[in-house]
């Protein structure tokens, strides 16, 4: 029992290190994203940029969820998934058409 | 900030989701930075899409079914959402570039 009791508590030490560095993966992967968005040649490529920094976004607001064990954070995760599937459909509607809605 | 006692069964595949998660998030987000053109570049961030959002989503839904001590199955809606939609934004992004591209068409 006590070597049970010793185990979880020596496992919760390294999943408190994986959550640290599941974040510093996303920060790292967020400022790559960030800087294609800067200099991406073409409008495409930002917005390919801006479509892997919202879904980077999402999964670093789940990891500060999975940190304080609280659920918040899910239902920002939910809107920013929702708002950059529309954001991104918007944008590439634009590139192809020239225009959003059509009359 | 205090963590309660998570027990093993949450902390031992949760360490492992959570490190090739971050990894997978982070090798493809490095292929967005460094491929040479965008149809090369597509496949990068559809990694991080796919597999990176599995694993996080699979970790918090263990977490906070330890938390609650009862099964929490709604971040499922979010991998739903974000399985269901990221080809469909892929396709669209693909149709516009292969519009605008008309250099690349040899």
């Amino acid at each position: 029992m006590n070597t049970l009791a010793s185990l979880t508590s020596t496992f919760n030490a390294v999943f408190t290190q994986a959550v640290n560095f599941a974040q510093l993966c996303f920060a790292l992967a967020m400022l790559f994203a960030t800087v294609r968005l800067v200099k991406g040649p073409a409008a495409q490529d930002r917005v390919l940029a801006l479509d892997a920094l919202y879904t980077t976004g999402l999964l670093t607001l789940l990891t500060l969820g999975i940190r304080s064990q609280s659920t918040a954070y899910f239902d920002m995760a939910l809107l920013i998934a929702l708002f950059g599937f529309v954001g991104t459909l918007a944008l590439s509607r634009f590139l192809l058409r020239g225009e959003v809605i059509e009359p | 900030m205090t963590m309660s006692e998570m027990p093993l069964w949450v902390t031992v595949p949760g360490t492992l989701l959570l490190v090739i998660g971050g990894l997978v998030t982070l090798i493809g987000s490095l292929g967005l930075l460094r491929l040479p053109d965008l149809y090369a570049r597509m496949h990068g961030p559809s990694m991080g899409t796919t597999i990176g959002t599995a694993s996080v989503l699979l970790v918090s839904l263990m977490v906070s079914s330890a938390a609650s001590e009862r099964p929490v199955i709604h971040e499922l809606l979010i991998t739903m959402l974000v399985v269901m939609s990221a080809p469909v934004s892929s396709m669209m992004l693909l149709k516009a570039a292969l519009y605008r591209d008309v250099q690349r068409w040899k």
